[in-house]
Protein backbone atom coordinates (compact mmCIF):
# COMPACT_ATOMS: atom_id res chain seq x y z
CA UNK A 1 0.00 0.00 0.00
CA UNK A 2 1.24 3.52 -0.72
CA UNK A 3 1.87 5.80 2.22
CA UNK A 4 -0.18 9.00 2.20
CA UNK A 5 2.13 10.44 4.85
CA UNK A 6 5.74 9.45 5.24
CA UNK A 7 8.38 11.19 7.32
CA UNK A 8 11.96 10.02 7.68
CA UNK A 9 14.41 11.40 10.19
CA UNK A 10 12.84 14.84 10.54
CA UNK A 11 14.98 17.18 12.59
CA UNK A 12 14.35 20.72 13.66
CA UNK A 13 16.03 23.04 16.11
CA UNK A 14 14.89 26.48 17.25
CA UNK A 15 17.72 28.79 18.21
CA UNK A 16 20.10 25.87 18.64
CA UNK A 17 17.66 23.92 20.84
CA UNK A 18 16.68 20.62 19.18
CA UNK A 19 12.90 20.15 19.11
CA UNK A 20 12.70 17.24 16.66
CA UNK A 21 15.51 14.70 16.83
CA UNK A 22 14.70 12.35 13.97
CA UNK A 23 10.97 11.75 13.63
CA UNK A 24 9.82 8.82 11.47
CA UNK A 25 6.13 8.43 10.67
CA UNK A 26 4.09 6.53 8.15
CA UNK A 27 0.37 6.46 7.43
CA UNK A 28 -1.04 4.28 4.66
CA UNK A 29 -3.76 5.93 2.54
CA UNK A 30 -7.19 5.84 4.16
CA UNK A 31 -5.95 5.32 7.72
CA UNK A 32 -5.79 7.45 10.84
CA UNK A 33 -2.42 7.96 12.44
CA UNK A 34 -2.54 9.21 16.01
CA UNK A 35 0.49 11.17 17.18
CA UNK A 36 0.35 10.98 20.94
CA UNK A 37 2.57 13.01 23.20
CA UNK A 38 2.70 15.52 26.04
CA UNK A 39 2.98 19.28 25.67
CA UNK A 40 6.26 20.27 24.04
CA UNK A 41 6.92 16.84 22.54
CA UNK A 42 7.14 18.32 19.02
CA UNK A 43 3.71 17.41 17.65
CA UNK A 44 2.87 20.84 16.29
CA UNK A 45 6.34 21.29 14.83
CA UNK A 46 5.96 17.96 13.02
CA UNK A 47 2.54 18.97 11.66
CA UNK A 48 3.93 22.33 10.51
CA UNK A 49 6.69 20.61 8.57
CA UNK A 50 4.29 18.11 6.98
CA UNK A 51 1.91 20.90 5.96
CA UNK A 52 4.75 22.90 4.32
CA UNK A 53 4.55 25.74 6.84
CA UNK A 54 8.02 25.11 8.19
CA UNK A 55 11.20 23.73 6.63
CA UNK A 56 12.91 20.84 8.40
CA UNK A 57 16.63 21.12 9.16
CA UNK A 58 17.17 17.54 8.06
CA UNK A 59 15.19 14.50 6.99
CA UNK A 60 12.55 13.99 4.33
CA UNK A 61 8.81 13.92 4.21
CA UNK A 62 6.18 13.31 1.57
CA UNK A 63 2.44 13.86 1.73
CA UNK A 64 0.01 12.47 -0.84
CA UNK A 65 3.04 11.33 -2.81
CA UNK A 66 4.78 14.72 -3.05
CA UNK A 67 7.88 15.87 -1.26
CA UNK A 68 6.91 18.61 1.20
CA UNK A 69 10.08 20.63 0.63
CA UNK A 70 10.34 20.39 -3.16
CA UNK A 71 6.67 20.15 -4.21
CA UNK A 72 4.98 22.25 -1.57
CA UNK A 73 2.33 23.58 -3.90
CA UNK A 74 1.22 20.10 -4.95
CA UNK A 75 1.05 19.11 -1.29
CA UNK A 76 -1.03 22.19 -0.41
CA UNK A 77 -3.55 21.28 -3.11
CA UNK A 78 -4.23 17.99 -1.38
CA UNK A 79 -4.26 18.70 2.34
CA UNK A 80 -6.47 20.27 4.96
CA UNK A 81 -5.12 21.68 8.20
CA UNK A 82 -6.85 22.27 11.50
CA UNK A 83 -4.16 23.91 13.55
CA UNK A 84 -3.78 23.87 17.29
CA UNK A 85 -5.57 27.22 17.64
CA UNK A 86 -8.99 27.54 16.06
CA UNK A 87 -8.34 29.45 12.86
CA UNK A 88 -11.70 31.04 12.21
CA UNK A 89 -12.25 34.72 11.51
CA UNK A 90 -14.30 35.96 14.45
CA UNK A 91 -15.73 38.98 12.64
CA UNK A 92 -17.09 36.91 9.77
CA UNK A 93 -20.11 34.66 10.12
CA UNK A 94 -19.73 30.90 9.96
CA UNK A 95 -21.07 30.96 6.41
CA UNK A 96 -18.72 33.77 5.35
CA UNK A 97 -15.75 31.95 6.85
CA UNK A 98 -16.47 28.89 4.74
CA UNK A 99 -17.32 30.94 1.65
CA UNK A 100 -13.95 32.68 1.90
CA UNK A 101 -12.16 29.33 1.86
CA UNK A 102 -14.37 28.12 -1.00
CA UNK A 103 -13.51 31.15 -3.13
CA UNK A 104 -9.80 30.67 -2.45
CA UNK A 105 -10.15 27.04 -3.48
CA UNK A 106 -11.74 28.26 -6.75
CA UNK A 107 -14.94 26.32 -6.23
CA UNK A 108 -16.83 29.06 -8.03
CA UNK A 109 -19.74 31.05 -6.65
CA UNK A 110 -22.40 28.39 -7.09
CA UNK A 111 -20.08 25.52 -6.21
CA UNK A 112 -19.01 27.30 -3.05
CA UNK A 113 -22.59 27.99 -2.00
CA UNK A 114 -23.64 24.38 -2.53
CA UNK A 115 -20.67 22.95 -0.67
CA UNK A 116 -20.93 25.47 2.19
CA UNK A 117 -24.61 24.74 2.72
CA UNK A 118 -23.96 21.01 2.75
CA UNK A 119 -21.14 21.34 5.28
CA UNK A 120 -23.07 23.69 7.57
CA UNK A 121 -25.77 21.03 7.70
CA UNK A 122 -23.47 18.10 8.18
CA UNK A 123 -21.47 19.81 10.94
CA UNK A 124 -24.56 20.94 12.83
CA UNK A 125 -23.84 24.60 12.14
CA UNK A 126 -26.93 25.51 10.15
CA UNK A 127 -28.63 27.32 13.04
CA UNK A 128 -25.50 29.36 13.78
CA UNK A 129 -24.56 29.93 10.15
CA UNK A 130 -25.20 33.66 10.11
CA UNK A 131 -23.80 34.61 13.51
CA UNK A 132 -20.34 36.15 13.80
CA UNK A 133 -17.96 33.28 14.50
CA UNK A 134 -16.63 35.08 17.60
CA UNK A 135 -20.00 34.62 19.29
CA UNK A 136 -20.05 30.82 18.81
CA UNK A 137 -19.12 28.39 21.59
CA UNK A 138 -15.67 26.80 21.55
CA UNK A 139 -17.14 23.53 20.33
CA UNK A 140 -19.01 25.14 17.44
CA UNK A 141 -15.96 27.18 16.46
CA UNK A 142 -13.87 24.04 16.37
CA UNK A 143 -16.48 22.36 14.18
CA UNK A 144 -16.41 25.36 11.85
CA UNK A 145 -12.63 25.08 11.79
CA UNK A 146 -12.89 21.44 10.80
CA UNK A 147 -15.49 22.25 8.15
CA UNK A 148 -13.12 24.83 6.64
CA UNK A 149 -10.40 22.22 6.63
CA UNK A 150 -12.46 19.67 4.66
CA UNK A 151 -14.16 22.11 2.29
CA UNK A 152 -11.80 21.25 -0.55
CA UNK A 153 -12.23 17.51 0.04
CA UNK A 154 -8.55 17.02 0.80
CA UNK A 155 -6.97 13.59 0.51
CA UNK A 156 -4.91 14.09 3.66
CA UNK A 157 -6.05 15.86 6.81
CA UNK A 158 -3.93 17.18 9.65
CA UNK A 159 -5.73 17.77 12.93
CA UNK A 160 -3.54 19.26 15.63
CA UNK A 161 -5.12 18.57 19.04
CA UNK A 162 -8.64 18.97 17.65
CA UNK A 163 -10.43 18.48 20.96
CA UNK A 164 -8.09 20.03 23.52
CA UNK A 165 -10.11 22.37 25.72
CA UNK A 166 -13.51 21.13 24.50
CA UNK A 167 -16.34 19.88 26.66
CA UNK A 168 -17.10 16.13 26.50
CA UNK A 169 -20.17 16.55 24.28
CA UNK A 170 -18.32 18.62 21.68
CA UNK A 171 -15.51 16.12 21.82
CA UNK A 172 -17.83 13.24 21.01
CA UNK A 173 -19.40 15.19 18.14
CA UNK A 174 -15.96 15.94 16.75
CA UNK A 175 -14.90 12.31 17.04
CA UNK A 176 -17.95 11.25 15.04
CA UNK A 177 -17.15 13.82 12.36
CA UNK A 178 -13.58 12.57 12.10
CA UNK A 179 -14.77 8.96 11.79
CA UNK A 180 -17.15 10.10 9.10
CA UNK A 181 -14.34 11.76 7.15
CA UNK A 182 -12.21 8.66 7.30
CA UNK A 183 -15.14 6.64 6.06
CA UNK A 184 -15.02 8.91 3.01
CA UNK A 185 -11.50 7.69 2.26
CA UNK A 186 -9.32 10.49 3.64
CA UNK A 187 -6.04 9.87 5.44
CA UNK A 188 -5.82 11.62 8.80
CA UNK A 189 -2.93 12.57 11.02
CA UNK A 190 -4.25 13.54 14.41
CA UNK A 191 -2.19 14.76 17.32
CA UNK A 192 -3.44 14.44 20.85
CA UNK A 193 -2.41 14.35 24.48
CA UNK A 194 -5.11 11.83 25.32
CA UNK A 195 -4.59 8.11 25.00
CA UNK A 196 -8.36 7.77 25.05
CA UNK A 197 -8.70 9.95 21.95
CA UNK A 198 -5.97 8.18 20.01
CA UNK A 199 -7.54 4.90 21.02
CA UNK A 200 -10.99 6.01 19.85
CA UNK A 201 -9.90 7.30 16.44
CA UNK A 202 -6.53 5.99 15.33
CA UNK A 203 -5.61 2.83 13.45
CA UNK A 204 -2.03 3.23 14.57
CA UNK A 205 -0.45 5.40 17.22
CA UNK A 206 3.01 6.94 17.29
CA UNK A 207 4.03 8.03 20.76
CA UNK A 208 6.36 11.04 20.69
CA UNK A 209 8.43 12.39 23.50
CA UNK A 210 11.12 15.08 23.39
CA UNK A 211 11.21 15.11 19.58
CA UNK A 212 11.40 11.37 19.01
CA UNK A 213 8.96 8.57 18.27
CA UNK A 214 9.43 6.26 21.24
CA UNK A 215 6.80 3.70 20.29
CA UNK A 216 4.55 2.88 17.38
CA UNK A 217 1.76 0.37 17.10
CA UNK A 218 -1.93 -0.34 17.22
CA UNK A 219 -3.89 1.16 20.11
CA UNK A 220 -4.46 -2.32 21.53
CA UNK A 221 -0.76 -3.13 21.55
CA UNK A 222 0.10 0.17 23.20
CA UNK A 223 -2.52 -0.27 25.83
CA UNK A 224 -1.19 -3.72 26.59
CA UNK A 225 2.18 -2.13 27.18
CA UNK A 226 0.67 0.65 29.21
CA UNK A 227 -0.95 -1.66 31.66
CA UNK A 228 -4.45 -2.76 32.32
CA UNK A 229 -7.56 -1.13 33.61
CA UNK A 230 -7.48 -0.74 37.36
CA UNK A 231 -10.30 -0.70 39.86
CA UNK A 232 -10.14 1.48 42.95
CA UNK A 233 -12.62 1.24 45.82
CA UNK A 234 -12.80 3.57 48.79
CA UNK A 235 -14.26 2.00 51.94
CA UNK A 236 -16.84 3.40 54.31
CA UNK A 237 -15.15 1.57 57.25
CA UNK A 238 -11.35 2.10 57.16
CA UNK A 239 -10.79 -0.85 59.51
CA UNK A 240 -11.81 -3.24 56.73
CA UNK A 241 -9.01 -2.15 54.34
CA UNK A 242 -6.67 -5.15 54.78
CA UNK A 243 -9.51 -7.62 54.76
CA UNK A 244 -11.03 -6.09 51.60
CA UNK A 245 -7.63 -6.21 49.88
CA UNK A 246 -7.53 -9.96 50.46
CA UNK A 247 -11.07 -10.32 49.15
CA UNK A 248 -10.32 -8.27 46.03
CA UNK A 249 -7.14 -10.26 45.36
CA UNK A 250 -9.26 -13.40 45.34
CA UNK A 251 -12.10 -11.91 43.26
CA UNK A 252 -9.90 -10.27 40.62
CA UNK A 253 -7.19 -12.90 40.48
CA UNK A 254 -4.53 -10.23 40.80
CA UNK A 255 -2.79 -8.85 43.86
CA UNK A 256 -4.70 -5.90 45.31
CA UNK A 257 -2.83 -3.01 46.92
CA UNK A 258 -4.31 -1.51 50.10
CA UNK A 259 -3.84 2.17 50.87
CA UNK A 260 -4.80 2.39 54.58
CA UNK A 261 -4.32 6.17 54.76
CA UNK A 262 -7.15 6.73 52.27
CA UNK A 263 -9.09 3.60 53.20
CA UNK A 264 -8.71 2.60 49.54
CA UNK A 265 -7.83 -0.58 47.70
CA UNK A 266 -6.64 -0.80 44.08
CA UNK A 267 -6.57 -3.93 41.95
CA UNK A 268 -5.73 -4.63 38.27
CA UNK A 269 -8.85 -5.54 36.36
CA UNK A 270 -7.96 -6.56 32.80
CA UNK A 271 -11.09 -8.57 32.07
CA UNK A 272 -13.48 -5.69 31.32
CA UNK A 273 -17.16 -5.83 32.11
CA UNK A 274 -17.20 -9.47 33.33
CA UNK A 275 -14.47 -8.84 35.89
CA UNK A 276 -16.21 -5.68 36.99
CA UNK A 277 -19.53 -7.44 37.51
CA UNK A 278 -17.96 -10.31 39.43
CA UNK A 279 -15.99 -7.99 41.71
CA UNK A 280 -18.99 -5.76 42.40
CA UNK A 281 -21.19 -8.74 43.21
CA UNK A 282 -18.50 -10.25 45.45
CA UNK A 283 -18.05 -7.01 47.42
CA UNK A 284 -21.75 -6.62 47.85
CA UNK A 285 -22.20 -10.25 48.95
CA UNK A 286 -19.44 -9.81 51.56
CA UNK A 287 -21.26 -6.75 52.93
CA UNK A 288 -18.37 -4.33 52.23
CA UNK A 289 -19.62 -0.73 52.36
CA UNK A 290 -18.07 1.29 49.55
CA UNK A 291 -18.13 5.10 49.17
CA UNK A 292 -16.32 5.20 45.84
CA UNK A 293 -15.93 2.62 43.09
CA UNK A 294 -13.86 3.80 40.09
CA UNK A 295 -12.42 2.09 37.04
CA UNK A 296 -9.20 3.79 35.93
CA UNK A 297 -8.22 3.47 32.27
CA UNK A 298 -4.52 3.65 31.42
CA UNK A 299 -3.55 7.23 30.55
CA UNK A 300 -0.79 8.81 28.52
CA UNK A 301 1.16 8.94 31.77
CA UNK A 302 0.85 5.18 32.16
CA UNK A 303 2.05 4.69 28.58
CA UNK A 304 5.08 6.83 29.29
CA UNK A 305 5.85 5.05 32.49
CA UNK A 306 5.59 1.74 30.71
CA UNK A 307 7.67 2.83 27.70
CA UNK A 308 10.39 4.84 29.33
CA UNK A 309 10.56 2.94 32.56
CA UNK A 310 10.46 6.25 34.36
CA UNK A 311 8.26 4.69 37.00
CA UNK A 312 5.57 2.12 37.41
CA UNK A 313 2.14 2.54 35.93
CA UNK A 314 0.68 0.23 38.54
CA UNK A 315 1.88 -2.17 41.18
CA UNK A 316 3.68 -5.12 39.63
CA UNK A 317 1.26 -7.98 39.21
CA UNK B 1 1.73 32.19 -16.73
CA UNK B 2 -1.29 34.38 -17.44
CA UNK B 3 -3.52 31.85 -15.68
CA UNK B 4 -1.25 32.00 -12.64
CA UNK B 5 -1.42 35.80 -12.64
CA UNK B 6 -5.21 35.79 -12.97
CA UNK B 7 -5.41 33.33 -10.08
CA UNK B 8 -3.08 35.48 -8.00
CA UNK B 9 -5.22 38.55 -8.59
CA UNK B 10 -8.42 36.62 -7.87
CA UNK B 11 -7.00 35.45 -4.52
CA UNK B 12 -5.87 38.99 -3.75
CA UNK B 13 -9.34 40.32 -4.45
CA UNK B 14 -11.06 37.70 -2.29
CA UNK B 15 -8.66 38.38 0.58
CA UNK B 16 -8.98 42.15 0.28
CA UNK B 17 -12.73 41.58 0.39
CA UNK B 18 -12.30 39.87 3.75
CA UNK B 19 -10.71 43.00 5.24
CA UNK B 20 -13.31 45.30 3.75
CA UNK B 21 -15.95 43.05 5.32
CA UNK B 22 -14.15 43.52 8.67
CA UNK B 23 -14.53 47.27 8.24
CA UNK B 24 -18.23 46.90 7.52
CA UNK B 25 -18.60 44.82 10.69
CA UNK B 26 -16.68 47.30 12.84
CA UNK B 27 -17.51 50.69 11.34
CA UNK B 28 -16.27 52.36 14.53
CA UNK B 29 -12.72 51.50 13.61
CA UNK B 30 -12.98 53.12 10.20
CA UNK B 31 -14.50 56.24 11.74
CA UNK B 32 -11.78 56.43 14.39
CA UNK B 33 -9.02 55.94 11.83
CA UNK B 34 -10.43 58.73 9.67
CA UNK B 35 -11.20 60.95 12.63
CA UNK B 36 -7.66 60.90 13.99
CA UNK B 37 -6.10 62.95 11.14
CA UNK B 38 -9.20 65.15 10.91
CA UNK B 39 -8.83 66.16 14.56
CA UNK B 40 -5.17 66.90 13.96
CA UNK B 41 -6.09 69.02 10.96
CA UNK B 42 -8.69 70.96 12.96
CA UNK B 43 -6.33 71.51 15.88
CA UNK B 44 -3.42 72.72 13.80
CA UNK B 45 -5.05 74.16 10.68
CA UNK B 46 -7.80 76.01 12.51
CA UNK B 47 -7.00 76.58 16.19
CA UNK B 48 -3.26 77.16 15.80
CA UNK B 49 -3.25 78.71 12.33
CA UNK B 50 -2.27 82.13 13.60
CA UNK B 51 0.00 80.84 16.34
CA UNK B 52 2.30 78.94 13.99
CA UNK B 53 4.04 80.75 11.18
CA UNK B 54 5.91 79.12 8.37
CA UNK B 55 8.22 80.80 5.90
CA UNK B 56 6.65 81.53 2.52
CA UNK B 57 2.95 80.78 2.99
CA UNK B 58 -0.14 80.27 5.12
CA UNK B 59 -0.12 77.59 7.80
CA UNK B 60 -3.53 76.13 6.89
CA UNK B 61 -2.07 75.32 3.48
CA UNK B 62 1.26 74.20 4.82
CA UNK B 63 -0.18 71.68 7.26
CA UNK B 64 -2.34 69.71 4.83
CA UNK B 65 0.44 67.62 3.31
CA UNK B 66 1.67 66.86 6.83
CA UNK B 67 -1.73 65.63 7.97
CA UNK B 68 -1.94 63.59 4.75
CA UNK B 69 1.28 61.82 5.71
CA UNK B 70 -0.16 61.25 9.16
CA UNK B 71 -2.92 59.18 7.57
CA UNK B 72 -0.24 56.73 6.47
CA UNK B 73 1.57 56.73 9.81
CA UNK B 74 -1.66 56.20 11.73
CA UNK B 75 -2.31 53.03 9.74
CA UNK B 76 0.85 51.22 10.81
CA UNK B 77 -0.48 50.22 14.24
CA UNK B 78 -3.88 48.85 13.17
CA UNK B 79 -2.35 46.94 10.25
CA UNK B 80 0.30 45.41 12.49
CA UNK B 81 -2.33 44.40 15.04
CA UNK B 82 -4.40 42.70 12.33
CA UNK B 83 -1.41 40.84 10.91
CA UNK B 84 -0.31 39.69 14.36
CA UNK B 85 -3.82 38.51 15.23
CA UNK B 86 -4.01 36.42 12.06
CA UNK B 87 -0.64 34.90 12.86
CA UNK B 88 -1.50 34.16 16.49
CA UNK B 89 -4.93 32.76 15.68
CA UNK B 90 -3.70 30.44 12.93
CA UNK B 91 -5.62 32.15 10.10
CA UNK B 92 -2.38 32.89 8.24
CA UNK B 93 -1.32 29.25 8.68
CA UNK B 94 -4.62 28.11 7.24
CA UNK B 95 -4.12 30.24 4.11
CA UNK B 96 -0.50 29.18 3.81
CA UNK B 97 -1.43 25.49 4.00
CA UNK B 98 -3.78 26.08 1.06
CA UNK B 99 -2.74 26.66 -2.55
CA UNK B 100 -2.84 30.42 -1.89
CA UNK B 101 0.36 32.45 -2.42
CA UNK B 102 1.54 34.23 0.73
CA UNK B 103 2.05 37.33 -1.41
CA UNK B 104 -1.66 37.39 -2.27
CA UNK B 105 -2.56 37.20 1.43
CA UNK B 106 -0.45 40.27 2.19
CA UNK B 107 -1.43 42.11 -0.99
CA UNK B 108 -5.08 41.63 -0.06
CA UNK B 109 -4.48 43.23 3.29
CA UNK B 110 -2.32 46.13 2.11
CA UNK B 111 -4.61 46.97 -0.81
CA UNK B 112 -7.64 47.09 1.50
CA UNK B 113 -5.60 49.37 3.78
CA UNK B 114 -4.94 51.54 0.75
CA UNK B 115 -8.67 51.83 0.12
CA UNK B 116 -9.17 52.99 3.71
CA UNK B 117 -6.31 55.48 3.31
CA UNK B 118 -7.94 56.88 0.18
CA UNK B 119 -11.17 57.51 2.11
CA UNK B 120 -9.23 59.20 4.92
CA UNK B 121 -7.26 61.35 2.51
CA UNK B 122 -10.44 62.45 0.78
CA UNK B 123 -11.89 63.48 4.14
CA UNK B 124 -8.69 65.35 5.00
CA UNK B 125 -8.73 67.17 1.65
CA UNK B 126 -12.40 68.06 2.08
CA UNK B 127 -11.95 69.48 5.57
CA UNK B 128 -8.73 71.17 4.46
CA UNK B 129 -10.55 72.93 1.65
CA UNK B 130 -13.12 74.21 4.16
CA UNK B 131 -10.30 75.55 6.32
CA UNK B 132 -8.71 77.37 3.42
CA UNK B 133 -6.30 74.88 1.85
CA UNK B 134 -5.83 75.40 -1.89
CA UNK B 135 -3.55 73.69 -4.41
CA UNK B 136 -2.02 76.22 -6.82
CA UNK B 137 -0.55 74.26 -9.71
CA UNK B 138 -3.57 72.83 -11.53
CA UNK B 139 -5.42 69.50 -11.44
CA UNK B 140 -2.57 67.29 -12.69
CA UNK B 141 -0.13 68.48 -10.03
CA UNK B 142 -2.88 68.28 -7.39
CA UNK B 143 -3.63 64.68 -8.32
CA UNK B 144 0.07 63.89 -8.38
CA UNK B 145 0.34 65.13 -4.79
CA UNK B 146 -2.39 62.76 -3.67
CA UNK B 147 -0.78 59.93 -5.61
CA UNK B 148 2.43 60.56 -3.66
CA UNK B 149 0.51 60.43 -0.37
CA UNK B 150 -1.22 57.20 -1.42
CA UNK B 151 2.13 55.68 -2.33
CA UNK B 152 3.38 56.66 1.12
CA UNK B 153 0.30 55.12 2.76
CA UNK B 154 0.89 51.92 0.83
CA UNK B 155 4.52 51.72 1.94
CA UNK B 156 3.35 52.32 5.52
CA UNK B 157 0.82 49.48 5.22
CA UNK B 158 3.73 47.16 4.43
CA UNK B 159 5.68 48.64 7.32
CA UNK B 160 2.69 47.64 9.46
CA UNK B 161 2.79 44.11 8.01
CA UNK B 162 6.46 43.84 8.89
CA UNK B 163 5.88 45.14 12.40
CA UNK B 164 3.05 42.66 12.92
CA UNK B 165 5.20 39.71 11.83
CA UNK B 166 8.00 40.73 14.20
CA UNK B 167 5.94 41.71 17.29
CA UNK B 168 3.00 39.48 18.18
CA UNK B 169 1.58 41.12 21.27
CA UNK B 170 -1.41 43.39 20.55
CA UNK B 171 -0.81 45.77 23.46
CA UNK B 172 2.83 46.24 22.62
CA UNK B 173 1.82 46.93 19.04
CA UNK B 174 -0.69 49.52 20.19
CA UNK B 175 2.00 51.45 22.04
CA UNK B 176 4.58 51.04 19.29
CA UNK B 177 2.04 52.32 16.76
CA UNK B 178 1.30 55.40 18.85
CA UNK B 179 5.02 56.02 19.31
CA UNK B 180 5.69 55.79 15.57
CA UNK B 181 2.90 58.25 14.92
CA UNK B 182 4.34 60.84 17.30
CA UNK B 183 8.05 60.34 16.60
CA UNK B 184 7.86 60.16 12.82
CA UNK B 185 5.16 62.82 12.68
CA UNK B 186 6.79 65.46 14.83
CA UNK B 187 10.45 64.82 14.00
CA UNK B 188 9.78 65.84 10.41
CA UNK B 189 8.58 68.84 8.45
CA UNK B 190 4.97 67.57 8.62
CA UNK B 191 3.69 70.14 11.10
CA UNK B 192 6.61 72.53 11.59
CA UNK B 193 9.42 73.63 9.32
CA UNK B 194 12.48 71.49 9.96
CA UNK B 195 14.44 74.71 10.37
CA UNK B 196 12.42 75.53 13.48
CA UNK B 197 13.54 72.36 15.29
CA UNK B 198 16.47 72.39 17.73
CA UNK B 199 19.71 72.16 15.78
CA UNK B 200 20.64 68.61 16.76
CA UNK B 201 17.23 67.30 15.66
CA UNK B 202 17.33 68.98 12.27
CA UNK B 203 19.30 66.19 10.54
CA UNK B 204 16.83 63.66 11.96
CA UNK B 205 13.92 65.57 10.46
CA UNK B 206 15.69 65.98 7.15
CA UNK B 207 16.43 62.26 6.89
CA UNK B 208 12.95 61.27 8.04
CA UNK B 209 11.16 59.71 5.03
CA UNK B 210 8.04 61.62 6.02
CA UNK B 211 9.84 64.89 5.25
CA UNK B 212 10.67 64.01 1.67
CA UNK B 213 7.07 62.93 0.98
CA UNK B 214 5.56 66.02 2.59
CA UNK B 215 8.10 68.29 0.91
CA UNK B 216 7.21 66.90 -2.50
CA UNK B 217 3.47 67.35 -1.90
CA UNK B 218 3.98 70.99 -0.92
CA UNK B 219 5.97 71.52 -4.13
CA UNK B 220 3.23 69.93 -6.23
CA UNK B 221 0.51 71.94 -4.52
CA UNK B 222 2.47 75.20 -4.18
CA UNK B 223 1.86 75.26 -0.41
CA UNK B 224 4.69 77.23 1.22
CA UNK B 225 7.21 74.87 -0.32
CA UNK B 226 10.88 75.22 0.39
CA UNK B 227 14.10 73.51 -0.52
CA UNK B 228 14.58 71.26 -3.54
CA UNK B 229 13.04 71.72 -6.98
CA UNK B 230 10.03 69.53 -7.82
CA UNK B 231 12.15 67.20 -9.93
CA UNK B 232 14.77 66.66 -7.25
CA UNK B 233 12.14 66.30 -4.53
CA UNK B 234 10.30 63.77 -6.70
CA UNK B 235 13.42 61.72 -7.26
CA UNK B 236 14.24 61.73 -3.54
CA UNK B 237 10.71 60.77 -2.50
CA UNK B 238 10.49 58.02 -5.12
CA UNK B 239 13.80 56.55 -4.01
CA UNK B 240 12.81 56.72 -0.34
CA UNK B 241 9.40 55.13 -0.90
CA UNK B 242 10.71 52.37 -3.13
CA UNK B 243 13.46 51.53 -0.66
CA UNK B 244 10.97 51.44 2.24
CA UNK B 245 8.50 49.33 0.32
CA UNK B 246 11.08 46.86 -0.97
CA UNK B 247 12.62 46.44 2.47
CA UNK B 248 9.25 45.88 4.16
CA UNK B 249 8.06 43.39 1.50
CA UNK B 250 11.25 41.36 1.46
CA UNK B 251 11.66 41.27 5.23
CA UNK B 252 7.97 40.43 5.86
CA UNK B 253 7.97 37.55 3.40
CA UNK B 254 11.22 36.23 4.82
CA UNK B 255 10.01 36.45 8.40
CA UNK B 256 6.74 34.69 7.53
CA UNK B 257 8.27 31.91 5.45
CA UNK B 258 10.94 31.10 8.00
CA UNK B 259 8.56 30.85 10.90
N1 LIG C 1 8.81 28.97 16.52
C1 LIG C 1 9.39 28.47 17.62
N2 LIG C 1 10.47 29.06 18.17
C2 LIG C 1 11.07 28.55 19.26
N3 LIG C 1 10.67 27.45 19.90
C3 LIG C 1 9.61 26.79 19.41
C4 LIG C 1 8.91 27.27 18.26
N4 LIG C 1 7.90 26.41 18.00
C5 LIG C 1 7.95 25.46 18.97
N5 LIG C 1 8.97 25.68 19.81
C6 LIG C 1 9.35 24.83 20.95
O1 LIG C 1 9.49 23.51 20.47
C7 LIG C 1 9.01 22.59 21.43
C8 LIG C 1 7.99 21.67 20.79
O2 LIG C 1 6.87 22.45 20.47
P1 LIG C 1 5.59 21.87 19.75
O3 LIG C 1 5.99 21.26 18.47
O4 LIG C 1 4.61 22.99 19.70
O5 LIG C 1 5.13 20.74 20.77
P2 LIG C 1 3.68 20.12 21.01
O6 LIG C 1 2.80 20.51 19.85
O7 LIG C 1 3.92 18.65 21.06
O8 LIG C 1 3.18 20.64 22.30
C9 LIG C 1 8.46 23.39 22.58
O9 LIG C 1 9.40 23.40 23.60
C10 LIG C 1 8.27 24.76 21.99
O10 LIG C 1 8.46 25.74 22.97
MG1 LIG D 1 1.12 21.49 19.87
Amino acid sequence: MTAAIRAEGLRKAFGGRPVLRGVDLEAPAGTVLGVLGPNGAGKTTTVRILTTLLAADAGRASVAGFDVAARGREVRRRIGLTGQSTAVDGLLTARENLALIGRLLRLGRAGTRRRVDALLDRFGLAAAADLPAATLSGGLRRRLDLAACVLGEPAVLFLDEPTTGLDPVSRTVLWDLVRDLVGGGATVLLTTQYLEEADALADRIAVVDAGRVIAEGTPAALKRKAGRDRLEVVLARPAETAETARLLTRLAGHPARPDPDRAAVAVPLPGGLDDLARVAAGLSAAGVAVTDFTLHRPTLDDVFFALTGAGEAEPAA
Amino acid sequence: MTAALVGYLADTRVLAGRHLLHLRRTPGRLVLMTLNPLVMLLALGYLFRHAITVPGGRYEEYVLAGVGAQVGLAQIGPTAIGVAADLRGGVTDRFRAMPVPLGAVLLGRTLSDLAVAAVSLAAVAGLGALLGWRPHHGPAATAAGFAVLLAFCYAMAWAGVLLGTLVRDAETLDSVGALILVVFGFLSNAFLAASSLPGWLRPVAEWNPVSSVVGLCRRLWGNAAAGQSTGAAGATAAAVLLALLAAAVVLSLRALRGR
